[in-house]
């Protein structure tokens, strides 16, 4: 085989058939594809269907805990699973820079195949373009996901279910993502402990919607970090947060990092984590039930919902100050002052 | 953390306020010199947790916002040479010059590379051997001796295309002309690594002729509070001295060998400090012995006249008189996001900390 | 200003120290310290090593204040 990408695997002919049987049908391999249509007719076990994409474009594209093609299966699983659907299948579409090396494509590939399995999914449909030298940052993927929703679910997605004194939970440490990127890019540390944490947690999900009646309302935690979404979701129900900082997990390594280069964990984007809101009553089952899952182990309840400041995350410190929780307005840049 | 979660102790927090609340009998006013303490007291909620009659104020302790809109523009008059490489501190990047900040230029193609330590600037320079690379060399003392040792190894290891564009700038004067310029000040709480380097001796002309309490603190909320209450004391009995509350990073003697490398390399001269103007004996720059590796020798510099936004009262902000909250264009105009000014633009400048950790209840 | 976080030192190489925060490990430079040996904390700020932390005064600090309130409840 041949071992860089050139323009003519993306111009549809004999060179993209290979391509795409070579690598993509290879790894994925499953009845849709192996049909070869227009589309993947797929079955729907429910009336409604949830349905939603992202595109994903990283450097560097392999680092510490995964790589472009896990991270573009896990996010779109997560995305299905936090609206309360069982994720089904998704499709991926590829753009690829000219030059652009067959080892490393079929790499993510794999990895793709990988957490798609580990979350319980098929890609069944897919695209690939070539662009020239230049035009493109080496690759980037765009995966939809559909996925299929209980009646009992079908309102979680819109937040109007939170109330008052409901309770936040959080699956675990944040920041990891994030850090484990800048550092693989910059360089500025050596450190096993700055890996990331993305994974698909569709199934510590549905062991809670399964298992307990009182879920509100859950989020995953992308760019922007836990500060970023709490604020989206307070400004989009117009509800408060009042948030305890000393509960929220953040690895050894983690805090260290961005200590000693001025970065703040809680703006910092995760690729395995979530909140989850529920009623208070429930909050003891919750809690057990996120840390008996391997993606729920250091779950923690990180504070309520109140009705108290409308569209405001207020922090209690761990000094017992209090102030607003605010979400990142610019870029991260390391600081010395 | 080994020395750090220590000092974040909760019941230690506890203990020192109410001791605070029990001694703070008057009236206090106790300015903060050094953004990471601006950041620190933020950041916790600190005020959120102190009476009404203490009042914490952010003075010029932060090196991006107190250097001039000339040294920016600059910066940015080198970007212009796309055969310049410019290396800099995170914290400058986003800083404007008139209209433009280096992360701009960088977006129009110029190369510039931010950096953790000013030895990256030395790698960089010798991996680049037909570019000139110029160091944007930021800070009070603490940073200093790094911009020192860099330029000695930058010589002996003769690197030919490196250069050094000083900003460095040195504490005491500055406090020195806040207090001139006539703010009321019961006590100054002292940057901790600032003092790792100079020792404590050179505060000693605030307890000693302004009868101002002087302590030196560490960046913990248990040190701020530590030395809050050090300070109340040392109010209360009159007893004004130099006390240092960091002790474990802070000796009287400061790093002797840190500022022996320091006063090898850089000599003090008149400098310009925005919204304090000139200050005499206040800025470091290159001695003759290193003028080849000293860009403002070095290079020929074209800068237009630096632009201040109407409305913009940084100057009053680093002198204490106002907060970030009594500026018009505070979180309306001028935001992290798009600032006018320097105090808005370092995440360690007052309005920039206060925008972020905006204080509740 | 002064960014800066207290490491441990855990090998020597020269001019330049092997240091650890937390699992994070950097080439610190300490050419700005006279005498450190392994095992040594130090205040890590913009890739140098700029003092050595005393774990004694880091003790005595700490229990100043926890004394503090002994005094109070008496």
């Amino acid at each position: 085989m041949d071992d860089k990408i050139e323009i003519g695997h993306g111009s549809g002919g004999l060179m993209t058939q290979k391509l795409i049987h070579e690598v993509f049908m290879k790894h994925f391999d499953n009845e849709w594809l192996r049909a070869e249509g227009d589309s993947a007719i797929v079955e729907s076990t429910h009336k409604k269907i949830a349905f939603t994409t992202d595109s994903y474009v990283i450097n560097p594209l392999f680092f510490p805990g995964g790589d472009l093609g896990k991270l573009a299966v896990c996010g779109t699983v997560n995305d299905l699973a936090v609206t309360g659907a069982r994720p089904g299948y998704l499709t991926a579409g590829f753009i690829i820079e000219e030059g652009f090396s067959f080892e490393s494509l079929e790499a993510i590939v794999k990895s793709m195949k990988a957490e798609a399995d580990n979350a319980g999914v098929c890609i069944v449909a897919g695209d690939t373009k070539v662009v020239e030298k230049g035009k493109a940052d080496q690759i980037f993927i765009n995966t939809s996901g559909v996925g299929f929703v209980d009646n009992l679910h079908s309102s979680l997605a819109g937040g109007g279910l939170i109330k008052d004194g409901d309770v936040v939970f959080l699956n675990g440490t944040v920041g990891d993502h994030e850090a484990a990127i800048i550092n693989a890019r910059e360089g500025f540390f050596e450190s096993a402990g700055l890996v990331s944490d993305c994974a698909s947690f569709n199934g510590m999900i549905r062991r809670l919607l399964d298992q307990t009646d009182t879920v509100r309302f859950m989020r995953d935690i992308t760019r922007g970090g836990l500060a970023g979404i709490l604020h989206e979701v307070a400004q989009m129900t117009s509800l408060g947060f009042e948030i305890e900082e000393n509960k929220i997990p953040v690895g050894e390594s983690v805090q260290a990092f961005c200590e000693a280069l001025g970065y703040e964990p809680l703006h910092m984007a995760c690729e395995g984590k979530c909140i989850v809101i529920a009623h208070e009553s429930e909050s003891g089952r919750v809690e057990a039930i996120m840390k008996n899952h391997e993606y729920g182990k250091n779950a923690a309840r990180i504070g309520k919902v109140t009705q108290k400041h409308p569209g405001e995350v207020v922090l209690e410190t761990i000094a017992g100050g209090r102030r607003l929780l605010e979400p990142p307005r610019e870029a991260k840049v390391p600081r010395i002052c | 953390m080994k020395y750090i979660d220590e000092y974040r102790q909760k019941h230690l927090v506890d203990t020192l306020l109410s001791n605070i609340k029990a001694e703070a009998t008057g009236n206090y006013h106790f300015m903060e010199v050094c953004g990471s303490h601006t950041h620190a007291i933020r950041r916790f909620g600190l005020p959120s947790l102190l009476p009404e009659n203490i009042r914490l104020l952010s003075g010029p302790g932060c090196p991006v916002c107190v250097t001039d809109s000339n040294y920016i523009n600059k910066a940015i008059a080198l970007t212009a040479d796309r055969n310049n490489i410019v290396v800099t501190y995170g914290d400058l990047l986003k800083v404007p010059g008139n209209g433009k900040s280096l992360r701009d230029c960088r977006e129009e193609g110029a190369d510039v590379r931010v950096v953790y330590s000013s030895l990256d600037a030395l790698t960089i320079a010798g991996q680049n051997p037909g570019k000139s690379v110029i160091f944007l060399a930021i800070g009070f003392e603490t940073t200093a001796p790094a911009t020192a040792v860099a330029v000695q190894k930058s010589n002996s290891q003769n690197l030919r295309n490196l250069f050094f564009l000083s900003a460095h700038k040195i504490m005491p004067p500055a406090m020195k002309a806040v207090i001139d310029d006539g703010i009321t000040l019961s006590g100054y709480l002292c940057p901790g690594h600032v003092s790792a380097i100079t020792g404590s001796s050179i505060y000693e002309t605030f307890p000693e002729e302004y009868n101002v309490a002087t302590v030196i603190s560490g960046f913990e909320p248990t040190d701020i509070l530590h030395s809050i209450l050090m300070l109340i004391r040392q109010v209360n009995s009159g007893d004004f001295k130099t006390e240092i509350q960091y002790k474990r990073a802070v000796k009287p003697e400061g790093n002797q060998r840190a500022r022996q490398i320091m006063n090898q390399v850089f000599e003090l001269r008149d400098d310009q400090w925005r919204g304090l103007g000139t200050i005499s004996e206040s800025g470091l720059q290159l001695k003759d012995t290193y003028a080849r590796l000293d860009a403002n020798r070095q290079f020929n510099f074209r800068i237009p006249e630096p632009e201040e936004n109407s409305g913009c009262i940084c100057g009053e902000i680093l002198k204490g008189k106002k907060q970030p909250e009594d500026c018009r264009l505070f979180a309306t105009v001028c935001t992290p996001r798009n600032p006018k000014g320097a105090c808005m633009v370092s995440a360690e400048g007052s309005c920039n900390a206060h925008f972020k950790y905006r204080n509740y209840g | 200003m002064c960014l800066s976080i207290p490491a441990k030192i855990e090998e020597i190489n020269g001019n330049k120290a092997s240091v650890s925060m937390s699992g994070n490990r950097y080439q610190a430079d300490i050419t700005l310290l006279e005498e450190v040996a392994q095992g040594d904390y130090v205040l890590l700020h913009a890739g140098f090593a700029i003092q050595k932390i005393s774990e004694q005064h880091a003790r005595e600090t700490l229990q100043l204040i926890e004394e503090m309130n002994r005094v109070k409840n008496e």
